[in-house]
C-alpha cells in the first residue's frame, strides 16, 4: 500500500463515517423524515454509531495480526476519532434536544442516574485518547502511549454498560455488543499470554 | 355461543360509482381543508378487520357519537398513532407491530369472563358490543417511556360492560389477558415478558366512567397493531396499563399480577398512575415528548394523572402515591 493509497483510504473512511450523520441531517430537514419520535431517532443513531465505531477500532489490531497487513493500523485513528465525534454529538443531542442546554439539569441527571454517569464517563475518558492521537503525541509518550490507548477496552465496556442499562427490558441488542467486545478482548488476552510464554521459553 | 361467519355483502354496502367519485372529491376537499390527516389518503401498513356489522367494509365505524366532554386538543396524526407502537407480542421495536401485526386474526373473536361474577362464560365480540352505543373520545395518552399522544378513540365505558356480568361483592379487582398465540404473534416466541400479557385494575378504576373499552380510533376499527379488536384505554395511567387484544376478563378478590410488574417490580407498580413527581428509577417522568411535535419542539410538562386529576383523584384518597407507584 503506497502512502497515497493509504491517504485516499483514510479519507474514504472519514467520508463513510459521516454518512449516518449526513442521513440524519437530511431526514431532519425534510428529505425523508424522522418519524413520530425524531429526538429518539437522533439520539439512538448517534449513540449506536459511536459504539459501532468504537468496536470497529478494536477489531483493527486483531485484523492486522490475522492478515499480516500492517498498514491497517494506520486506519485506527480516523475510526477512533469518528467514534469520539459521534459520542460527543450523542451526548450533546441529549443536552440540546431534551434539556435545551440546561447544564445544571444535565449535571443532576449525570449524578442521579447511574447509566448516564457511565455514559458521561465514557465520553470523558475518550478525551485523552483523542487528544493524544497525533503522531507527535505518540512519539512523545512512547510506551506510555500504548498503555494509555489500551484503556479503550475498558471505555468500550463502559459504553456497552450504558447501552445495557438504558434498554427497557429487551437486552438482546446490548448483549450482542457485549459478546463482540468479549471476543475481541479475549483475543487480545490470548495473544498477550502466548507472547509472554514464548518470551519465557526464549529466556 | 355463536360461531360467526363473514356476512354476505348487503346491497346497501355496495357503493355506486357516482357516490364513490363524489366521496373522493369530498375526501380531497377535506384533505385540502386540513380536516383529515394528510397521511390517511396514502397507502400504509395499517391492517384493520371489520367488527361484524358495526363497521362498514372500509373499516369505518358507524353510529359513533362524539363524547360531550371532548377537549379541544390537536390530535396526533393517524400515521404516528398507528406506526409507532409498543406491542411486544409483535416485537420490541416501535415499528414492529405495524410491520407484523397483519397476522393477527381478529375474526371470530371471543372473550372469556370468569371469577367473582354471576354471569361468567364465553362471549363473542358481538355479544359484548351489541348493547352499547359507541362514542368518540379524545384522550391524552402517556407512555411510561415519556412520550405522549392525543387520540380520538372509539368505544364505550368498560363499567357498562362489567355490570352486565354482575360482579359479586368479593370482586375487588379485575384482571385482563391479551391473546397469547405464537402462530399469530411472532414476538411471544421470545421471553422478554411472561406471556400471556396481563393487566389489572381495582374494581373502582375499572368502573370509572373514563375507563374506555375501545374498538376504534380516528373513526375506524382499531388497526391490529393498536390492539384490535378490543382493548382498554385508561387515560390517567401509563400506556402499558391499557391492555390490547383482550381475550379474558377475571374478577378477583386479591390484587392481580400484571406483566410489567412481574418483569421489573421496582420500575413498574400495580397502579402506574401518570405522576410527574414520581420518577421511573432510570428516567424522569416530569415531562414528555408529544409524538409528531418535531425535532426541535420542547418537551411538555407531564400532568398529574395525565390531566385527569379532577375526575380520578378521589379514587386514591389516603393512598401514598409514591409508595403505590
Ligand atoms: C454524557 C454522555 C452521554 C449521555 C448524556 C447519553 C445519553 C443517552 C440517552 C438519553 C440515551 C437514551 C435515548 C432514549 O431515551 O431512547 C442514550 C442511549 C444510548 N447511548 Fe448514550 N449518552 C452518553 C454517552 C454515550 C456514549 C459515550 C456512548 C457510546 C460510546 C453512548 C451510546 C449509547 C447507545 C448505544 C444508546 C442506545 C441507543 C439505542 O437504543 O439504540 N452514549 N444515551
Amino acid at each position: 500500500m503506497t502512502r497515497r493509497q493509504l491517504a485516499w483510504l483514510r479519507n474514504a473512511i472519514v467520508a463513510l463515517g459521516l454518512v449516518p450523520l449526513a442521513q440524519l441531517t437530511a431526514r431532519a430537514f425534510g428529505y425523508g423524515d424522522l418519524g413520530a419520535n425524531p429526538v429518539q431517532v437522533v439520539q439512538h443513531t448517534l449513540g449506536i454509531t459511536a459504539l459501532n465505531l468504537l468496536l470497529l477500532t478494536l477489531t483493527i489490531t486483531p485484523l492486522r495480526r490475522l492478515t499480516g497487513r500492517s498498514w491497517l493500523v494506520r486506519l485506527r485513528r480516523p475510526v477512533g476519532l469518528l467514534a469520539f465525534f459521534y459520542a460527543l454529538l450523542h451526548a450533546l443531542s441529549y443536552a440540546a434536544l431534551d434539556l435545551r442546554f440546561d447544564w445544571p439539569r444535565l449535571a443532576a441527571d449525570i449524578i442521579e442516574r447511574p447509566w448516564l454517569t457511565v455514559g458521561f464517563a465514557t465520553v470523558i475518558l475518550l478525551v485523552p485518547l483523542a487528544v493524544t492521537s497525533t503522531n507527535a503525541m505518540q512519539r512523545r509518550l512512547g510506551r506510555r502511549w500504548t498503555t494509555l490507548h489500551r484503556s479503550v477496552y475498558a471505555i468500550a465496556a463502559l459504553g456497552v454498560l450504558h447501552f445495557f442499562w438504558q434498554v427497557k427490558l429487551d437486552t438482546r441488542e446490548p448483549l450482542v455488543y457485549a459478546t463482540i467486545l468479549a471476543v475481541l478482548l479475549g483475543y487480545r488476552v490470548v495473544v498477550s499470554l502466548r507472547r509472554r510464554t514464548q518470551r519465557a521459553v526464549a529466556q | 355461543m355463536l360461531i360467526q361467519r363473514p356476512d354476505p355483502i348487503r346491497p346497501s354496502e355496495i357503493t355506486s360509482e357516482s357516490v364513490f367519485v363524489k366521496r373522493r372529491a369530498l375526501l380531497k376537499a377535506a384533505l385540502a381543508a386540513g380536516l383529515l390527516p394528510g397521511t390517511m389518503a396514502r397507502a400504509q401498513p395499517v391492517t384493520t378487520s371489520t367488527l361484524g356489522d358495526l363497521a362498514a367494509a372500509n373499516g369505518r365505524l358507524e353510529n359513533v357519537s362524539p363524547w360531550a366532554d371532548n377537549p379541544s386538543l390537536a390530535t396526533t396524526p393517524y400515521e404516528y398513532v398507528t406506526e409507532y407502537n409498543n406491542y411486544y407480542e409483535f416485537g420490541t421495536g416501535k415499528g414492529d407491530p405495524a410491520r407484523y401485526a397483519h397476522t393477527l386474526v381478529t375474526e371470530p373473536w371471543s372473550v372469556e369472563v370468569e371469577g367473582e361474577a354471576e354471569n361468567t362464560g364465553t362471549f363473542t365480540l358481538e355479544d359484548i358490543l351489541r348493547p352499547h352505543a359507541l362514542e368518540e373520545r379524545i384522550y391524552r395518552f402517556r407512555c411510561v417511556e415519556a412520550w405522549s399522544m392525543v387520540v380520538p378513540w372509539v368505544g364505550f365505558p368498560l363499567g357498562d360492560l362489567l355490570k352486565r356480568f354482575a360482579p359479586t361483592s368479593r370482586a375487588k379487582y379485575v384482571q385482563f389477558f391479551t391473546l397469547n398465540d405464537s402462530e399469530q404473534m411472532p414476538g411471544v416466541r421470545s421471553r422478554v415478558l411472561q406471556w400471556p400479557y396481563r393487566e389489572g385494575l381495582t374494581i373502582e378504576e375499572a368502573m370509572h366512567p373514563l375507563t374506555l373499552l375501545t374498538v376504534g380510533l380516528y373513526g375506524r376499527v382499531l388497526p391490529n397493531q393498536n390492539g384490535a379488536p378490543l382493548r382498554l384505554i385508561v387515560p390517567w395511567k401509563y400506556g402499558f396499563k391499557s391492555i390490547k387484544s383482550i381475550v379474558r376478563i377475571r374478577f378477583m378478590e386479591d390484587q392481580p399480577r400484571t406483566s410489567w410488574n412481574m418483569a421489573a417490580s421496582r420500575e413498574y407498580g400495580f397502579y402506574s398512575n401518570v405522576n410527574p413527581d414520581v420518577p421511573h428509577p432510570r428516567w424522569s417522568q416530569a415531562s414528555e415528548r408529544p409524538l409528531g411535535a418535531g425535532l426541535f419542539a420542547s418537551r411538555q410538562p407531564t400532568l398529574l394523572f395525565n390531566g385527569y386529576a379532577e375526575e380520578v383523584a378521589d379514587l386514591y384518597t389516603g393512598l401514598d402515591l409514591v409508595r403505590n407507584f
